[in-house]
């Protein structure tokens, strides 16, 4: 079973087209992953669909970072 | 026996984000039929997502052009390339519009002029400029599909201008389809239910939607991607030859329930 972490990155390697050696917990989505406000919404959506949950538009505004997405994930699948 | 007849014709499709797009959902149909089909975008964004999609799809007949629907200008000049490749044009597959943000989160009321034109000008104008620009090379008849939402005749919260807008597009496709029947070009309007699109999300109050949807249709679910795209491709075909003018639901049968 991959954990959360492995979960996330792969969707964000996938979306964004990025190296996975780049995605650490501190990694800004839009700063330092070139991701667009659409890549933002996208990668959401992915999330969404990987763990089987709702992402409200509120949530989603907090999320910047990648360490901000699996936190927000291990909260509510735990 | 080939029912639909769309081997071979070449379809203009519009509107493709990503994959999830309902607009790359009917393309994917339109492959499998042995359709030709004709992409065109507006950001660079989509232009690659489109170039993506297509890898796998090298021995299918297709283009891709770019085609900035708020200008009269690109549309021209999109279609002139089109027509100057493919000749004649049998069908197009309108699936393009858009709001400010803030004209969805903000109250009605507080719409601005500007928002509302730009509302209006991308979702609704663009069907009659594209119809009008494609209307010379569809010397074979042709059959022009758009996609629209219920929020055209009621009111769904948060969706706001974009409603005005829709409601405006089913009145333009309407008009249409007395004017360019003649023509033997049909015109006509899937509305779709809810579908978590690109630009679904949007819309403030989606997943509240999605839900209600599953509670109150008569099919106890949300529709898909698929089954748009198969009732598309159906409204393309030959099978609705005699259907112009017409807004068709695609949406579980929510529409009927009060």
């Amino acid at each position: 079973m991959s954990t959360v972490f492995e979960r996330v990155s792969k969707v964000i390697v996938d979306r964004l087209g990025v190296d996975e050696s780049e995605v650490k917990l501190e990694a800004s989505f839009r700063e330092d992953l070139g991701a667009d406000s659409l890549d933002v919404v996208e990668l959401v959506m992915e999330l969404e669909d990987e763990f089987d949950m709702e992402i409200s538009d509120e949530d989603a505004e907090k999320i910047a970072t990648v360490g901000n997405a699996i936190s927000y994930i291990e909260s509510k699948i735990s | 026996m080939d029912l639909m007849q769309l081997t071979g014709k070449n379809i203009v499709v519009m509107g493709v984000a990503n994959e999830r797009s309902i607009a790359w959902g009917i393309a994917k149909k339109l492959f499998e039929v042995g359709a030709n089909v004709i992409f065109t975008y507006r950001k660079e964004r989509s232009k690659g997502k489109i170039e993506k999609l297509l890898v796998g799809y090298e021995d299918h007949n297709t283009a891709v052009f770019e085609c900035d629907v708020n200008s009269d200008e690109s549309i021209e000049k999109a279609f002139t390339l089109i027509g100057e490749q493919y000749k004649v044009i049998h069908g197009i597959v309108h699936s393009v519009a858009f709001a400010h943000a803030e004209d969805l989160h903000n109250r009605f009321v507080e719409t601005t002029r500007e928002g509302y034109a730009f509302a209006q000008d991308t979702s609704a104008y663009s069907l009659i400029a594209v119809t009008k620009a494609a209307k010379p090379y569809m010397t074979e008849g042709g059959s022009v599909v758009t996609m629209t939402y219920l929020g055209a005749e009621r009111v769904l919260d948060g969706y706001n201008v974009m409603g005005v807008a829709k409601a405006a597009l089913e009145a333009s496709m309407r008009y249409l389809a007395a004017d360019v029947g003649a023509d033997n070009i049909r015109v006509n309007a899937i509305s779709a239910g809810a579908i978590r699109t690109l630009a679904a999300k949007g819309v403030p109050s989606f997943n509240q939607i999605l839900h209600k949807i599953e509670e109150t249709a008569p099919l106890k679910r949300n529709t898909n991607q698929e089954e748009v795209a198969d009732m598309t491709i159906v409204m393309l075909s030959k099978l609705s030859r005699g259907v112009t003018g017409e807004t068709i639901y695609i949406d579980s049968g929510y529409h009927i329930m009060g």
